[in-house]
């Protein structure tokens, strides 16, 4: 173990229930070059910078060496401006303002039903797994219907992005043999996706694949394969992130009966704290594949041009230098400004969404479970440090309260 | 309930808008919104707010920091603690942003003294840059421009009242209702007023518009729903702009006057002017650039058009004269301050100046009349009546005004300002008419997404984006730092090679008619200036 750098310890796995001091010591240095090239910035003021760094790139192609055979196809979270801004405006056109400002609103009935069915389905069952249960459906769902994929495949795709998710790791080492995994995987999801739009293109419906494959404006549309890209990129990022939101959330709040007492007394506190959620447990931990593409001289070091950067959102969110007190869990901390959701021309694409799907969902389990406790704690963690949060987690309850409409 | 969105903040990441739909609307970045929404919107509203991400929606305009939004406990200066001086009478003098800002800032610093905020309007405080957009175009109603809870702040609230004289020997503030009101600090922040077309029978003419208060926009709003056939804009600077992207937004027929060569000329140069003039024309504005308006032209007490230099003429029953403003220093004459048509003169510290040039020790300057030094800008004194600067300067001036010495605060933000028109958001960061040179270093100004960069002998002083906000950060820290100019090339959305232009600014211009001072005496303790203000027309 001592031999394993402090970068290399917090993405062993078997620190994954608590890398918060790790990430305390990381802060220390705020931009920290580890042995394999790679810059690690960790302290909240350099990650802003950075995020709104013109001179970083999301483009691994832009890397003076890479490791791995890059992806030849990059949805537009691996590609910068101007084509970024374009593919991600043909993408916004469809499920957000100017041209679709409802489409996330109005999926909030959709939403309710959802966690109404799934929490009314463990009534009597007394112990469960949040994670299988409750966290990993809704979003699923969500995701499905709005990019128009059928639920019935969820069996087929969950297996691929979950493959996907675990080759998901920072730093170079190892990175070549990830990547042609992860290529592997993602062929085999794309070939899946290009079916579909296939389908959507010949009978186009109300989703989010019908409108990337027919939409074409002044500034075209998308080519088929960007189409695949960015279904690929929705579907992942919809299903495997928000699940995380939602046990963070649970397991937070079971950890501190008198927050449960707090949110019950008054639901309307589930919105800043799911703001707080994401500053304190964060669904993402890392951003992990961004390049310098100059020298860019930070906190007293010069990350040169061409070397990969990872950016640690979950450190730089508990940065005592941004918040006071960062590891306490305060749901009416205001103002909350947090790396949740990343920052900039990257900012997470389904915020909106994933935050309505923890609102709703954390609080209608906060409302309606009777006693709820957990089995194990810490739970067992995904192997993921990217992508944080529990593989299952475990509680014990007395019943669930009947769903009141409001 | 009463909202606000700090724009100077906001990055476009349009977060309220998905879930605030019937409130908050953004185009690429460019949001408008609905001040005072129905109360079944509060839930909505306390999402939107919760989820910005940068923290730029508040419903409570009192409470809210915003120099620097870290919620981590700022370090002082000095190792002492603060003595602060939270007794006594402070008064200040103007209730819009700058000053009604300031009367929160100072209870929240924990003033606990008497407090008297003196408004020649008879509203509460309200928002003035919906005034030129979201009221004009019908989407919100005039009334619903007012300031969250500021109002609430406890303090003698006088409305109505111009101030029209400040003794400083006896530390008394003179009401145009003939009371004198005693203070042991005071505020100066009334502001400005917008400039009147010089000929008054042309400007008393039904359908003459200048747009400042809220009335104004109100009258004006009424003018545009009653579709006249043609609407003339005399200016074209940013107020004026707005205002024909209002116009075009509604499908009115617009033509716009402007003296100089294009568009935003005195605020951006010629070469981002000269694509604010493609926007325009690409929108339908009958443009007129190098030319002014001679007569306005009336029939029965109503315009109906007006006579251009160039020696054509125009018809239309609107006309709305956007010829900038005038700093409401005029009650300050005879005071001993330095205040005349540039503002009135104070430190970084928001002290005012006398017109010896001496600091004051109990009279603070804040918002659209201050004028300060900008170390940033080799000193030089700048008024900027920019939205951002009247908050961020009352703030500074409130906490100075409770505070000893060692604990005061200088003024030293680089100026922000944005302006939203036809459908784009244009922000600007820094001094861009300090500049000799300027270069678009990301985008393209043909697809009217792009960031320019201004530089002054060969550091960087200003950006200008438009539909870029989220990059402006990082040349702040570039003006901040003094960094060279041009910048390096060796970043995203770079076109090809960057080549600098001549920014084809304005000469920058110097008062001289407003006031001529005379220096008298020669023994040191002797010598004093003296402002020599001409007549007031």
């Amino acid at each position: 173990m001592s031999s394993q750098s402090l970068f290399e310890r917090i993405l062993d796995p078997s620190g994954r229930a608590d890398p918060y001091p790790l990430y305390e010591r990381l802060r220390e240095t705020p931009v920290a070059r580890q042995e394999d090239g790679t810059y690690v910035v960790s302290t909240y003021r350099e990650i802003v910078a950075l995020l709104h760094d013109p001179r970083i790139s999301s483009d691994r192609r832009n890397l003076a060496v890479a490791a791995e055979a890059l992806d030849q196809n990059p949805s537009f979270i691996g590609l910068d401006p101007p084509e970024h801004d374009r593919l991600r405006r043909l993408a916004v056109r469809h499920f957000g303002p100017p041209h679709s400002p409802r489409v996330v609103e109005e999926l909030r009935p959709a939403m309710l039903e959802i966690t109404t069915r799934l929490i009314d389905g463990i009534a009597d069952r007394g112990r469960v797994d949040l994670v299988d249960e409750v966290a990993y459906p809704l979003p699923v769902a969500m995701i499905c219907r709005l990019l128009g994929v059928p639920e019935e495949d969820e069996p087929r795709f969950h297996a691929w992005t979950e493959k996907l998710v675990e080759t998901l790791i920072p730093g170079e080492e190892g990175r070549a043999e990830r990547e042609r995994e992860r290529q592997d995987v993602a062929n085999e999801l794309r070939g899946y996706l290009a079916g579909l739009a296939e389908e959507h293109g010949r009978q186009p419906g109300q989703d989010l694949l019908s409108g990337f494959v027919t939409y074409r404006g002044p500034e075209g549309g998308m080519t088929p394969q960007e189409v695949v890209s960015t279904a690929v990129l929705l579907l992942i990022a919809g299903h495997e992130t928000t699940i995380n939101l939602i046990a963070n959330g649970m397991l937070t709040f079971l950890r501190r009966p008198d927050l449960l007492e707090r949110l019950r007394a008054d639901p309307g506190l589930i919105v800043p704290a799911v703001e707080e959620l994401l500053r304190y447990e964060p669904p993402v931990h890392f951003l992990s594949s961004r390049v310098a593409l100059d020298d860019i001289t930070i906190a007293g070091v010069t990350i040169p041009a061409g070397a990969p950067v990872v950016l640690a959102l979950a450190a730089g969110s508990r940065d005592p230098a941004h918040v006071s007190d960062p590891g306490r869990f305060d749901p009416c901390r205001l103002p909350n400004e947090h790396l949740g959701f990343g920052g900039g021309v990257h900012y997470c694409f389904g915020a909106p969404l994933a935050r309505l799907e923890g609102q709703i969902m954390l609080a209608e389990l906060v409302r309606r479970l009777r006693a709820p406790r957990l089995v194990t704690d810490p739970p067992p963690y995904r192997p993921s440090p990217v992508l944080r949060g529990p593989r299952h987690l475990l509680i014990q309850y007395d019943g669930v309260e009947p769903y009141l409409p409001t | 309930m009463r909202v606000i969105v700090d724009l100077t903040r906001c990055q476009g990441y349009g977060q309220c808008a998905y879930l605030a739909p019937d409130v908050f609307t953004v185009g690429d970045e460019a949001l408008l919104y609905d001040l005072d929404p129905a109360d079944e919107q509060r839930e909505h509203i306390l999402r939107a707010a919760a989820a910005c991400p940068v923290q730029a929606i508040h419903l409570d305009w009192t409470q809210t920091r915003r120099v620097g939004q870290s919620s981590a406990e700022r370090p002082s200066y000095e190792e002492a603690p603060a003595a602060k001086m939270t007794d006594g009478h402070i008064v200040i003098v103007g209730a819009s942003l700058a000053g009604a800002r300031a009367a929160g800032v100072l209870r929240r610093e924990g003033f606990a003294g008497t407090l008297t905020v003196i408004g020649d309007e008879s509203h509460e405080p309200y928002d003035r840059p919906p005034l030129s957009k979201q009221v004009l175009t019908g989407q919100v109603p005039s009334g619903h421009t007012m300031l969250p809870r500021l109002r609430e702040v406890e303090a003698e609230w006088i409305a109505g009242t111009p101030a029209t004289g400040l003794d400083v020997a006896s530390k008394r503030v003179h009401l145009a209702d003939g009371r004198e009101i005693g203070f042991d600090r005071v505020l100066l922040a009334t502001g400005t007023r917008a400039r009147p077309w010089p000929n008054e029978a042309e400007a008393a003419l039904e359908g003459v518009h200048t747009l400042r208060t809220l009335e104004d926009a109100a009258r004006l709003r009424q003018a545009l729903a009653a579709r006249p056939r043609r609407v003339l804009v005399l200016g074209a600077g940013f107020t004026g702009s707005e205002l024909a992207s209002v116009c075009r937004e509604l499908d009115l027929p617009v033509t716009v006057v402007e003296r100089g060569p294009a568009p935003l000329v005195s605020a951006l140069g010629a070469v981002i002017g000269g694509v604010a003039a493609q926007m325009h024309r690409d929108h339908g504005v009958d443009l007129r650039c190098d030319t002014t308006v001679t007569a306005l032209e009336g029939d029965g007490g109503r315009l109906r058009g007006a006579r251009l230099s160039d020696g054509s003429t125009v018809e239309a029953d609107v006309a709305v004269v956007a010829l900038g403003s005038i700093r409401n220093v005029e009650w300050l004459h005879g005071s001993g301050l330095a205040a005349g048509v540039w503002g009135v003169a104070c430190d970084a510290g928001c002290r005012a100046v006398d017109t010896n040039g001496l600091v004051t020790d109990d009279i603070f300057v804040a918002g659209d009349i201050a004028r300060f030094p900008h170390p940033l800008y080799q000193y030089q004194f700048m008024t900027l009546e920019h939205w951002g600067n009247a908050v961020a300067q009352a703030e500074i001036a409130a906490h100075n005004m409770v505070s000893d010495q060692a604990h005061r605060w200088p003024h030293l933000s680089v100026p922000v300002f944005w302006s939203t028109q036809f459908g784009v958001n244009i922000k600007s960061v820094g001094v861009p008419t300090l500049a000799d040179e300027l270069v678009v270093a990301q985008g393209s100004t043909d697809e009217r997404r792009f960031v320019a960069v201004y530089g002054y002998r060969g550091r960087i002083t200003a950006a200008v984006t438009f539909d870029q906000g989220m990059w402006l950060e990082y040349y702040q820290g570039l003006i901040e730092r003094a960094a060279p100019f041009p910048p390096v090339t060796r970043h995203v959305d770079r076109r090809e090679a960057p080549r600098p232009v001549p920014a084809q600014v304005p000469d920058r211009m110097v008062a001289t008619a407003g006031a001529t001072v005379v220096v008298t005496g020669h023994d040191p303790a002797e010598r004093r200036a003296t402002l020599v203000h001409p007549p007031q027309r």
